[in-house]
């Protein structure tokens, strides 16, 4: 370092002479706020702060992957039975569309390195499109899980014990008023004709695939609470441990009642089709059912809210590079950015075999 | 208005010497707008300083309430046995989790931290200046919520004492959304009380407390980028000031454990709200597992309170003591072993919520491992005491204090690390005792301390010493008092939370009570002594002969610290400086740089920044400090 006279420094501007000799002559760039000594620092330390706030993110989607686990652990048939509801064709469509949306990302980083605005700028278009096209295909899966039900937490169709109106009013209504279509492809029975007896609730036609747990009105096993009794004429599906099980309450519910673990019986075809049914479950865990919604819905909620968070940082990176701010000199937002939304890709590549493919 | 005397600025480079009158940061620019909406970190500083200890102030009342019911065995808040355990639960809850969350977390690193910090590094201002204004802005509301609680709770409490029972009622289906009723879950927010039982404002709290973490983590993230990078030139990671070490390690914590803290209250919201079912094990969810994710956190977060203490003491040591520090480079590495250490032993809390007892004997193994780093510092500090010429003065009293309080909590945090005693003493007054000695006593005597020392250059005045030093030996009485016995209350077996208890216990607390009423008093002189400060002697730059860099700019330093970056050297190279008497009766003594390290200094110009590649580079660097 060679000796300046601190008080011939003006204020604000780069005294270094060592490893950057170009900045030495040259006006304060414009971009460097005045507690920097030098570009380089500046990017180093947004870099620096980018990645450890990564970190953080890393550190706060691990404590749902443990919760996750652990739920899982305790309730695994409940997990293997919620695998029907959700579309792997539709996972992994997303997963390729957010891949091809990082690879556009890293080349508009690297084009903004190269100072070609206009690659960048339909780089960076690329990208929010493909993260709108995620969030899209989030809302058909959203809304298929609505539709039938399946809202997180006590909304949700299979929260009878707590919501006897909300359990009636999302499974019996929704029932009422929905086709049949699109139920075959979540894997979700509950179109059928069948006439159970109460002794055999799985009993069902080969191929149609409708589980029709009981009847109500022909249930031997007296109703645990009067208030529960569906209105006349109401054919309740899906029905809970209490409907079924004749020892439901009882302390040795679960053991008295054998869990249905054989297919046998039951056309082959619908093993293959369909895994572990609702009525696979023993009576805890036919109680727990909703976890899988629960976890799921946390899970891809705040994944979501990530992606959503992304496009709006990626929208701010392009507006500053429609108006050209960027180049050789100056990249920082857009790297920082593309850091980002790598996590919400990487975060995403965990999340969909998690819940979409692992049986 | 005096001027200083050209002996006091010696060793400050010419460029650095502001007229300290006419701009310093204080008067750089005046109105709301200028300080709500500052990025300059020492007014950051002294927002932190405001807003925290208006909220230790409001937890302290809490704690004076709840020893207060504590005098007598029977129930004293009132005739409804109901009504006063209430009463009393919502107290110690919002004791707890104002202290905890509002107070402690932010105050060394917010308060000292953002306003020592970026001048210890010769810098202008933190690496984000704009995030840590966001910090702040975050902390705040998150301060709001706690606030909307606590007027909840009293409009509800005065509602229910007034009101017939079913009156009260349906005023509480009417309003009960906009006035929570306090919170009584303890700050810990354990389920499956938190998510199905409590009738109080869990929702609000744990949002609070989900914000207030955002608040912690930018912060960390903050200093963790300034100290990587701001560095100047000399300042080698092991020529880092100990301060900038303990900050290093608590950043460190802050930005790992805090977001599992977030994911844990956010998954605790939507169990409450939704009926999610996580934690509930009717739902099939595990209620151990709230309390691995909250001490994931929560342990962690212990050390994000005292490590910052225990740097203050370790700062403020050496100057005090006119002796190089003792063992440097085993302090600065014993706050990183903490904070590594911090991570691995939070399972002690849960000895009795049913872990299996090799789990157990692990935690309780690796919670051992924590004294080794721990006593590595008393020790130095000690060693750094022995010999030197201690200068007796109201920083060093609070040290001396903290170094106590410290040495006393660490000791019984082995009686709680070892299993088959801590099967005895969970959930008693024992650990009570044991975490108020760390937590509280600790950093608290390390604030004030903190408070004192740099009190000085914030301000540029020197306080009153003789009310400094009696506050400080009142406090340290006060704490003494009221928490000594409770370790001999907790052995034998009184239970912490209760409202009432077995008159056996009566003397135990009533010696507590009044030891409380000593400590507040203590803080109160405190107070009235640092508010007094403001009329006192103008304060000289470097007013203690300390050689980190924050004391080689005026007091109170220009709004961007230095005009030019001084060098860096051995920070507690003491022996560069000596003192010089003022010969103005309105400003106080100080010290100047000894002319000979004077000629070196300037032959070797002013400094710059270390070429930073990450962490690891420039350790050990041989160059050479400039005056040593």
């Amino acid at each position: 370092m060679s000796a300046i006279d601190p008080t011939a420094i003006p204020h604000g501007q780069d005294p270094h002479a060592g490893h950057d000799a170009a900045h030495e002559h040259h006006a304060h760039p414009p971009h460097l706020a005045h507690h920097f000594d030098t570009p380089e620092q500046q990017f180093d330390s947004g870099k620096l702060g980018m990645w450890t706030f990564l970190a953080t993110e890393i550190l706060m989607f691990g404590g749902l992957f443990c919760a996750y686990a652990v739920y899982r652990y305790n309730n695994p048939d409940v997990f293997r039975y919620g695998e029907h509801h959700v579309s792997t064709m539709w996972g992994a469509i997303n997963t390729i569309i957010l891949l091809t949306s990082s690879l556009t990302m890293a080349m508009g980083v690297r084009y903004a390195q190269l100072g070609q605005n206009s690659k960048l700028v339909a780089m960076l278009v690329l990208t929010l499109l493909g993260g709108a096209g995620f969030m899209v295909i989030k809302t058909i899966e959203y809304s298929d899980k609505w539709n039938h039900g399946y809202f997180p937490g006590f909304l949700n169709s299979y929260d009878r014990d707590q919501n006897p109106e909300g359990f009636q009013k999302n499974v019996v209504d929704k029932m009422g008023s929905h086709g049949d279509g699109d139920h075959a492809e979540a894997g979700y029975n509950d179109d059928g004709h069948a006439e159970p007896s109460p002794t055999d609730p799985l009993h069902r036609e080969a191929g149609a695939g409708p589980v029709e747990h009981q009847q109500p009105g022909e249930a031997e096993a007296p109703m645990t609470d009067p208030q529960q009794q569906p209105p006349a004429g109401v054919q309740l599906r899906h029905l809970g441990p209490e409907y079924l099980d004749p020892n439901y309450g009882s302390p040795d519910a679960a053991v008295i009642r054998p869990t249905f673990q054989t297919r046998a019986g039951i056309t082959e075809q619908v093993v293959e089709t369909h895994g572990v049914e609702y009525t696979d479950l023993d009576v805890r865990q036919q109680s727990h059912v909703k976890a899988f919604f629960n976890i799921y819905f946390m899970m891809t909620g705040l994944h979501g809210l990530h992606v959503l968070v992304g496009m709006g940082l990626i929208g701010w990176v392009l507006v500053k590079s429609l108006k050209n701010t960027f180049g050789p000199e100056y990249f920082t937002p857009v790297d920082l950015v593309g850091l980002y939304w790598h996590l919400v890709d990487l975060i995403w590549i965990f999340l969909f075999p998690l819940l979409y493919l692992i049986h | 208005m005096s001027t200083l005397n050209a002996p006091l600025l010696a060793g400050i480079p010419e460029a650095n010497r502001a007229d300290v009158h006419h701009d310093n940061y204080l008067t750089h620019s005046r109105g709301f707008v200028s300080w709500a909406f500052t990025l300059d970190h020492k007014r950051i500083a002294i927002l932190y300083l405001v807003g925290v200890m208006s909220m230790f102030a409001i937890g302290g009342i809490f704690a004076l309430l709840l020893r207060l019911e504590l005098f007598t065995p029977e129930a004293s808040f009132s005739e409804n046995p109901a009504l006063n355990n209430d009463l009393y639960n919502q107290f110690f809850t919002i004791h707890g989790a104002v202290m905890v969350f509002l107070f402690i977390i932010p105050a060394i690193p917010a308060i000292i931290g953002n306003f020592v910090l970026p001048m210890m590094l010769g810098a202008k201002d933190v690496a984000f200046p704009r995030l840590n204004l966001l910090s702040f802005w975050i902390w705040a509301l998150g301060a709001v919520f706690f606030s909307w609680i606590l007027l909840g709770g009293g409009i509800t409490t005065i509602a229910r004492v007034n009101m017939e029972p079913e009156a009260f009622l349906a005023w509480r289906n009417a309003w009960g959304w906009l006035f929570p009723f306090g919170l009584d879950t303890g700050w810990t927010f354990y389920t499956p009380y938190s998510t199905t039982q409590s009738t109080t404002g869990v929702l609000p709290a744990t949002m609070g407390a989900f914000i207030l973490g955002f608040s912690s983590i930018l912060t960390g993230l903050n200093f963790i980028a300034s100290i990587h990078m701001l560095r100047p030139k000399g300042m080698t990671w092991f020529r880092m000031p100990l301060f900038l070490w303990g900050i290093y390690s608590t950043a460190i914590i802050q930005v790992l454990a805090t977001p599992v803290l977030a994911i844990t209250l956010m998954l605790l919201m939507a169990e409450r709200a939704l009926r999610i079912g996580i934690f509930d094990s009717t739902l099939g969810g595990d209620p151990v597992l709230y309390q691995h994710f909250f001490w994931f956190y929560s342990h962690p977060a212990v050390y994000i309170m005292i490590l910052p203490g225990l740097a203050v003491v370790s700062e403020i040591l050496s100057p005090m003591c006119r002796k190089h520090i003792f063992g440097y480079s085993f302090i600065a590495l014993s706050s990183i072993a903490i904070a590594f250490f911090s991570f691995i032993v939070w399972g002690h809390h849960m000895f009795t919520s049913g872990q299996s007892p090799l789990v157990n004997a692990i935690f309780s193994l690796l919670t051992f491992s924590v004294s080794i780093p721990s006593a590595v510092k008393v020790f130095n500090w000690l060693s750094t005491m022995y010999r030197g010429r201690i200068m007796l003065l109201t920083p060093m009293w609070y040290v001396m204090g903290a170094i106590l309080v410290f040495t006393l909590g660490g000791l019984t945090g082995l009686h709680l690390a070892t299993i088959s005693t801590d099967i005895h003493f969970h959930d008693t007054y024992f650990v009570v005792a044991h975490f108020h000695y760390v937590m509280m006593g600790t950093t608290l005597f390390a604030l004030l301390a903190a408070f004192y020392y740099w009190y000085p250059k914030m301000w540029g005045r020197m306080y009153p010493e003789r009310w400094g030093q009696i506050g400080a030996i009142v406090t340290i009485i006060g704490f003494n008092v009221t928490f000594l016995i409770q370790f001999v209350m907790g052995a034998q077996g009184m239970p912490r939370r209760y409202a009432t208890y077995e008159t056996q216990y009566e003397f135990y607390h009533q010696v507590s009570t009044v030891g409380s009423w000593i400590l507040g008093l203590g803080l109160l002189i405190a107070l009235i002594n640092l508010i007094a400060g403001r009329k006192g002697k103008i304060a000289p730059p470097n007013p203690w002969g300390a050689n980190t860099l924050e004391w080689q700019t005026s007091s109170p330093p220009p709004h961007d610290n230095f005009k030019i970056t001084p060098a860096a050297g051995d920070p507690y190279a003491l022996r560069r400086w000596r003192f010089v008497h003022s010969n103005d009766p309105a400003v106080a003594d100080g010290w100047e740089l000894k002319p000979e390290f004077r000629a070196r200094q300037e032959a070797a110009g002013p400094g710059h920044r270390v070429e930073h590649r990450g962490m690891g580079d420039h350790l050990g660097s041989p160059e050479k400090t400039p005056g040593e």
